[in-house]
């Protein structure tokens, strides 16, 4: 909307795995865990990406990271001097020189930090790796970034096994910043973590994107955790993107059946909410497999026939708002507002029909 | 008042490690009423699992039953408590699975993988037979499995007759889930114990198993005790509320309560630093400040204390407070709202 | 905010969270009581290894057929209310039908038993010549012998021969274990990290060296070496036929091992960071299964012991006049010189202690190297 520049822009990635069967190993067969996502993160935005299990996101943030090679698709990134570089097809040593601009914070903060390593020779490894400072002036800066994750530069000797799960996360989120990375890759930052716990890093988190202008991709299942840090939400389901908007309106007024069937499965702190009402049968589609035509239209209460044979595009049905569904325009959906929920979530189509099933 | 199915009184659950004392649990009492589902809800470290453990009486070396009581109400019989009974002896075996069934957290782990679902259910039912029909010719293999077959009906799994003999490496997460529901539920037990059975699977699933217990719930009018640390889960599904950390109960009551009007401050902040929904977005949430210490240093006097922001400087770190009530039906252990009454060391 | 630790509980000291890994796995071992008793045994054997020459009592080549089998003469270490050690003598006699000698123990007649006496000469740790040795008889001039394990069918002390024996057996499983050790990281550690052809190739050359029939094939290869080399070479090549073999099992569980690192969120870490192949290798993945693959070396040795002291008992290993365990059994090898002298099997109870401790500190060690399994 703004003249913001993007930073990232994701045009049509795809990646498939191979299925193997037989003893000499044939391919028989792909999962396309990414189905053809596009989508674009400007410079200070931070971007959520949300789904179950098996949707892809993972694997999406994986590629934009270049952990994996893509399968095909072009991952555009604005590099710090100006330049627009794909990083898809690049190799090792052509990417090499880009790392320090592209920084991951991974969800297990037990496996994430090697156990022999001092935290503080950890998180000072990518300076070391790409020789951005040395000998003391690495201890400064590593001393420094403990201080700005809110801990003790004292605690830079010490083994990750004497920290705490939050504390750990804080080290890893320390180790990402370490060489001031143009885009953060946030992997499911809080879901290992306790309750109390999270609060803290999601708060750690919004202050240092607010003071370090950073942007963000922060991939998540819990709807709750990416209302809270996203300005933009991108929606996946086996592999597709179904839903992209602003934050704002996807939670206030979901276009994709899916969308709104997954906020109102998410238990709401508050006994008086409504429970119960669950909209969606069956299981997630299996990726390996997927329906014919819509992916989601097995579980989907306003199928209909045109669902079942021809897969939607994904459309743009209002400003910057994108939805994968051949009803987008006609259904009434409802999310979840600022205010406490009273009521029903009633959910219904413009027929009247109401979509509830078991 | 009905009698409980449950009580728990004052149980006290210590590991005894090289390294020192862990007092997992440390004085917890609560009552489980029939058809009733109590949440305990807690951080790591608050005894949650510890408690559950200790009721089917699976705690490992070097943890032990060091006091309290657990009391079980079996149909007529005086209540026996559980903590007197050796864990291997056969009065609890017959007890565990048959009485107190546990839906435990990972379904994976829970089943053999190389044994069908079907087989393993077929299992529990004929070793507690005597238990859900102590009359009548012995259980055939057919009924069993007709049996099963209807089990896995009741708790919507689709194609149950070829589900039964699938392996649980074969089935989805909620599908298993389901089937290890199905399991807990086979022998008609009088309580359920169900260990974070959905931390493991997805949201949309999560919503189809919660109803699921819910409706299972109603019909059987099963006790159930729910274990998790997911505060909406738990408002979604308990009648009461026990509130535990590092080992204590903190504050318990029921539901409305506990989440309208949470009287510790535990409680209180616990429920402000979730974000929710509902809640207006990229705002500081507010925090408990400092982490969960580790169960070796644990503060003496209250346990939150260093972490409470209304903490009464030479009270709250010398003595613990007791449980006290502080509603009709609702308990804290806060020295703010009873400021004499501790706990004895 | 504390210092506040993670799961895994550890002492509430200061120390313990600047604690590197080796001082964590030195902490756990501590607490096994067998296996630290069964290290100070080993570190007990090794000793003996520097500097087998001090603790022989006789020049364990010396022959002399007039002695041969004398049995043991038990070392007592109090005489009445002193502690003085000493020996009871022993008697010959010439058996008048076969004309051989025939000693037995004679209680009566004691050789008291000194410490750092004058003996036989040698070089210490090869270099320092020198004649004291560790125990011997009071009078150095020979008159009085002191045989500790007895003698053999020519003659020669027993004790002493076990002492230089217990040097080449146990020199040879450390050794042989250490080349296995480097082959076996260094192939497994390409195979695994690498993956794909290299992979491909390198299992197929464990599995072609496993499904060797060993025995056959050590019997080909010591057959092969030549007659006329000295003990030393013949020790050397022994050393090197068994590590070939022997570093399979090994580079199979390195293998494993990377397999498994290379997906874990902190080499994924390294990288994300930009390091290079080598740098994650020796810097993140190495470390990591260190102190696994010691431990998993601890327990190879004894095996490599058993094979030397097989293929030596079966004359094809260590040949005399070289001296190892094996070689001692093999004057053990019929029955009538077992019935006779008895005391020629005890380098077998050495075998099994040695092999015991090696087994009990591997155990230990294994127990004590992960200290961060969750």
């Amino acid at each position: 909307m703004s003249a913001t520049p993007w930073l990232l822009d994701v045009r049509h990635l795809r990646k498939s795995f191979p299925i193997r069967r037989g003893w000499n190993r044939k391919v028989v067969g792909a999962v396309a865990a990414v189905d053809d996502v596009s989508f674009t993160i400007r410079e200070g935005e931070t971007l959520g990406l949300v789904g179950e299990s098996g949707c892809g996101k993972t694997t999406t943030a994986r590629c934009i990271l270049r952990a994996m090679t893509p399968t095909s698709g072009e991952i555009l990134f604005r590099a710090a001097d100006g330049r627009v570089v794909d990083l898809a097809p690049l190799s090792r040593a052509a990417l090499r020189p880009l790392r320090p601009q592209i920084q991951m914070i991974f969800q297990d903060p037990f496996s994430s930090l090697d156990p022999r390593m001092s935290v503080g020779d950890i998180v000072g490894e990518p300076l070391r790796v790409h020789g951005i400072a040395r000998g003391k002036d690495r201890t400064a800066r590593v001393a420094a970034l403990f201080e700005r994750v809110g801990l003790r530069k004292a605690q830079m000797a010490n083994y990750p096994h004497q920290f705490s799960g939050g504390q750990r996360q804080r080290i890893g989120i320390a180790r990402a910043l370490a060489t001031e990375p143009r885009l953060v890759v946030a992997d499911e930052p809080v879901s290992a973590l306790d309750v109390s716990v999270q609060a803290q890093v999601l708060n750690l988190l919004l202050e240092l994107r607010t003071r370090l202008h950073l942007t963000l991709l922060f991939v998540a299942h819990d709807l709750a955790v990416v209302k809270h840090i996203s300005d933009r939400v991108a929606v996946m389901y086996v592999g597709q993107l179904v839903e992209l908007a602003t934050a704002e309106a996807i939670f206030r007024h979901p276009r994709h059946p899916y969308t709104a069937a997954l906020m109102r499965a998410v238990p709401v702190p508050d006994p008086q909410a409504p429970s119960g009402d669950v909209a969606l049968a069956g299981e997630v589609a299996n990726p390996a497999n997927p329906p014919a035509g819509c992916y989601f239209h097995p579980r989907c209460p306003f199928v209909t026939e045109v669902c079942r044979i021809e897969p939607p595009a994904l459309r743009e049905i209002a400003t910057g708002h994108l939805v994968r569904c051949h009803r987008a325009e006609e259904l009434i959906l409802s999310g979840v507002g600022a205010e406490p929920a009273r009521g029903t979530h009633g959910v219904v189509d413009s027929l009247g029909h109401d979509g509830r099933t078991v | 008042m009905t009698t409980p199915v449950l009580q728990v009184k004052d149980l006290r659950v210590h590991f005894f490690l090289d390294e020192g004392l862990v007092r997992a649990v440390d004085g917890v009492s609560f009552d489980v009423h029939p058809g009733q589902v109590v949440g305990i809800v807690g951080e790591s470290g608050c005894g949650k699992s510890v408690t559950m453990k200790a009721i089917l009486q699976i705690v490992e070396p070097p943890g032990r039953i060091v006091g309290g009581q657990i009391l079980f109400q079996k149909d007529s019989a005086p209540a026996v408590d559980l903590t007197r009974l050796s864990p291997k002896c056969a009065e609890l075996r017959a007890i565990r699975g048959a009485e107190i069934a546990l839906i435990p957290q990972e379904p994976m782990a829970a089943f053999s993988p190389v044994h069908s679902v079907g087989a393993q259910i077929i299992e529990a039912l004929r070793l507690h037979e005597r238990q859900w029909r102590p009359t009548g010719p012995r259980l055939t293999r057919s009924e069993a499995r007709s049996m099963t077959v209807d089990l896995f009906r009741s708790v919507g799994i689709s194609m149950p007759d070829e589900r039964v003999d699938a392996y649980s490496w074969q089935l989805s997460g909620g599908l298993r889930q389901r089937a290890m529901i199905a399991m807990a539920l086979s022998c008609r037990p009088r309580l359920l114990i169900a260990d974070e059975p959905t931390t493991a699977i997805d949201v949309t699933t999560q919503a189809q198993i919660l109803n699921l217990l819910r409706e299972l719930q109603r019909r059987h009018g099963t006790a159930i005790v729910f274990i998790t640390h997911d505060l909406g889960v738990i408002a979604q599904m308990a009648h009461y509320v026990v509130v535990m950390y590092l080992g204590r109960v903190m504050e318990q009551g029921s539901v409305e309560q506990i989440f309208h009007a949470p009287k510790h401050p535990y409680t209180q902040a616990l429920l402000k630093s979730i974000p929710s929904v509902n809640v207006a977005p990229r705002t500081l949430l507010p925090t408990i400040a400092g982490s969960i210490p580790h169960p070796l240093g644990r503060p003496g006097g209250c346990p939150f204390h260093p972490r409470c922001p209304d903490a009464i400087p030479g009270v709250c770190a010398e003595r613990v407070p007791a449980l006290r009530p502080v509603g009709p039906t609702q308990l804290a252990s806060c020295f703010l709202y009873h400021r004499d009454e501790a706990v004895e060391p | 905010m504390s210092v506040l630790a993670s799961a895994t509980p550890v002492t509430a000291e200061d120390r313990v969270s600047v604690a590197s890994n080796w001082r964590l796995v030195w902490w756990r071992f501590r607490k096994h009581r067998l296996a630290l008793v069964s290290a100070l045994v080993l570190l007990a054997l090794y000793v003996v290894v520097l500097c087998p020459d001090f603790f022989s009592t006789q020049d364990p080549e010396a022959t002399e057929a007039r002695l041969a089998f004398i049995p043991v003469q038990r070392l007592r270490v109090f005489e009445g209310r002193h502690a003085s050690p000493w020996v009871p003598d022993v008697v010959g006699k010439r058996n008048p039908t076969t004309l051989r000698m025939e000693w037995r123990v004679d209680e009566s007649r004691k050789i008291p038993v000194r410490f750092f006496v004058t003996g036989y000469p040698y070089h210490l740790l090869g270099i320092v010549p020198t004649r004291i040795h560790l125990l011997g008889a009071a009078a150095a001039d020979g008159r009085d012998r002191l045989h500790l394990l007895g003698t053999d069918r020519l003659g020669r002390d027993q004790w002493s021969r076990l002492v230089h024996g217990t040097r080449t057996s146990m020199t040879i499983g450390l050794t042989a274990v250490t080349f296995s050790v480097v082959l076996g990281v260094l192939l497994g550690g390409i195979s695994g990290y690498y993956g794909g052809a290299a992979d491909a190739v390198i299992q197929r050359l464990i599995e072609l060296l496993q499904s060797l029939p060993t025995i056959p094939i050590w019997l080909a290869l010591t057959a092969a070496l030549p007659r006329d080399w000295s003990p030393q070479q013949v020790f050397f090549a022994i050393t090197v036929i068994l590590s070939l073999v022997g570093w399979t099992t090994l580079g199979r569980e390195v293998r494993g091992r990377f397999l498994a690192l290379r997906e874990e969120d902190f080499v994924l870490a390294a990288e994300l960071a930009g390091a290079s192949r080598r740098r994650i290798i020796v810097r993140h993945m190495v470390p990591t299964f260190l102190s696994h693959i010691i431990a998993t070396s601890t327990l190879a040795i004894p095996a490599m012991i058993i094979n030397e002291t097989s293929l030596s008992f079966l004359g094809l290993g260590i040949r005399p006049p070289a001296i190892s365990w094996g070689v001692l059994l093999q004057e053990a090898q019929n029955i009538q010189t077992v019935a006779l002298a008895p005391w020629l099997l005890v380098p077998g109870a050495v075998v099994i202690l040695s092999v015991l401790a090696f087994n009990l500190v591997g155990d230990g060690l294994r127990d004590a190297a992960d200290p961060y399994s969750q």
